[in-house]
């Protein structure tokens, strides 16, 4: 176990975070167990609100393309650390598991967010089931900055440009979720929306429920 | 792709060996060398149902079931649909002046709030292929457009897709809304999309849950089958 202030930049990159993870970081008690794409974002929330009993574990974020093996990816590294931590939280929203993570996570009494994916929880679920824009693409700090790994190459469009019109062709808009003011970010997401011919718009989030959810954590 | 293949005059090859070829074709998504195959067959006086179900269908099955086995990904699969699709374009209208058989009416849609097009569209391609006559209702589709529909058209089953979350709920409220007007038992409701399971689609009241466009085929035929021996 690493303590937080000791991480390396390496670790942190987003390549690392999206094909392997990241290993335990931190000395609390509490074992977050996360998506690598909000690594920074969970780190971010503990050090502002100097969340000591929290320790951090990511999975490979590439898991998100592949829904259906986050479960039981998730439940080996609950098994895995279980005996060391007093309290395991699963910081996933459902992913496209089709309820299958939230069946998982009572099954092994830990707690998982409440929502359907990590838009949904920036955005803050109360906001977000009532906007009504369906034909909306989301992108968040961390998909603005691999938007090329996570959007444009598993589409395959590097190789078949033709082909944005059918994947795209029935969005209007691209909203980039910010979890953080940067200005080479927003120009990032901005030009993602120029690729996909949509109109584009900022909204600033902050960490938005996953903050209150670690933050939450501390009560218990 | 080789020079050899680059070559390939497709009219050169006997019918066998361009049905083949079709099947690989259609794999790679090479549009415009599956529609001059068609024709090939079709001046060879092969029946459009013949040519539709022994190369198209049948080099689509294959495509299927490699995405379902993780050996083909979601762009693979679309271009190999826009391939098929323009073959399924010259034989369309010929298959109706030839009475190919009718298996039945199909009205599907993806469900309000989602707006994921690449499955169902491939569910509705493969149900047409096999001789289901489809009205497609795109997508963010309401209950009220899906049960109009059916009722309009006459229609034997009602299809609908989702992907997300938070859409697949709104199947329920189809079922319910079909269930109130006393209509849930005229159709046949059949369901999917990657998140749900079987398990959901008992849960709602579905038909059946069918995992993959193949299986909403087979599903289909055997649903509309015990339906009619019902009666
Ligand atoms: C391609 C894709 C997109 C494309 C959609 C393009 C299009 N025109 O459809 C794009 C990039 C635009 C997109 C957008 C979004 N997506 Co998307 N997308 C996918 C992806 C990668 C593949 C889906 C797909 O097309 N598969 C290929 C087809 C062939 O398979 P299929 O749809 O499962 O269909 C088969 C079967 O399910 C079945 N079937 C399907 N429908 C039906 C219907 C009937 C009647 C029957 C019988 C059978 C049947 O047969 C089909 C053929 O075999 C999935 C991840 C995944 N692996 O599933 C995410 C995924 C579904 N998307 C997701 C999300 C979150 C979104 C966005 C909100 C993301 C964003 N950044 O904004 C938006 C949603 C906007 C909206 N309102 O709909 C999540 C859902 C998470 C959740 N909790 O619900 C997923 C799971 C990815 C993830 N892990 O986060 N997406």
């Amino acid at each position: 176990m690493k303590p937080i202030d000791t991480i390396s930049d390496e670790a942190l990159r987003d390549e690392n975070l999206r094909d392997q993870g990241l290993g335990e970081t931190g000395t609390g008690k509490t074992l977050v167990i996360a998506c690598g794409a909000l690594a920074r974002e969970v780190l971010a929330v503990i050090e502002m609100n100097a969340l000591e009993h929290l320790t951090l574990t990511c999975l490979p974020a590439i898991l998100h393309n592949e829904p259906t093996k986050i479960p039981a990816a998730v439940e080996r590294a609950v098994t895995e650390h279980r005996a060391d931590y007093d309290q395991i939280l699963v910081a996933y929203g459902d992913c496209g598991t089709g309820g299958q993570l939230q069946t998982l996570c009572d099954r092994l009494g830990v707690t998982m967010i409440d929502a359907p994916h990590c838009y949904a929880f920036f955005d803050g679920m109360e906001v977000f089931t009532t906007r009504d824009e369906p034909t909306t693409f989301y992108l968040t700090d961390f998909l603005a900055r691999q938007f090329d790994t996570f959007v444009w190459k598993p589409l395959g469009l590097d190789r078949y440009p033709d082909l944005l019109p059918m994947y795209f062709g029935n969005y209007e808009k691209l909203v980039y979720l910010a979890q953080t003011e940067d200005e080479g970010l927003t120009d990032v997401a901005r030009e993602a929306a120029e690729r996909l011919r949509l109109r584009f718009e900022r909204r600033f989030t902050g960490y938005g429920d996953l903050g209150r959810f670690l933050v939450d954590s501390q009560r218990d | 792709m080789s020079d050899e293949e680059d070559d390939l005059i497709l009219s050169e090859l006997n019918d066998e060996e361009l049905t083949e070829q079709m099947m690989d074709d259609l794999y790679d998504g090479l549009k415009e060398e599956i529609e001059e195959a068609v024709q090939i067959l079709l001046d060879r006086n092969w029946t459009p149902y013949d040519i539709l179900t022994k190369s198209l269908v049948a080099g689509m099955q294959i495509v299927g079931d490699d995405f379902r086995d993780g050996i083909l990904f979601v762009p693979e699969v679309l271009r190999a649909a826009q391939a098929m699709k323009g073959g399924m374009a010259i034989l369309k209208p010929l298959l109706v002046e030839t009475g190919a058989p009718k298996m039945g009416k199909m009205v599907i849609g993806t469900v309000k709030g989602d707006i994921h097009d690449i499955g169902k569209n491939l569910v509705a391609m493969m149900m047409e292929g096999a001789g289901f006559e489809i009205i497609d209702l795109g997508i963010n589709t309401e209950a009220e457009n899906y049960i109009g529909t059916a009722e309009r058209e006459g229609a034997d089953i009602i299809g609908m897709s989702a992907l997300l979350t938070t859409t697949m709920p709104y199947m329920k409220t189809v079922i319910e809304s079909l269930s109130e007007q006393g209509l849930r038992d005229k159709y046949i409701v059949l369901c999917g999309g990657a998140p749900l399971n079987e398990e959901f689609g008992n849960a709602i009241g579905a038909d059946a849950y069918c995992d993959d466009a193949a299986i909403a085929v087979e599903t289909a035929k055997k649903l509309v089958a015990a339906r009619h021996n019902q009666v």
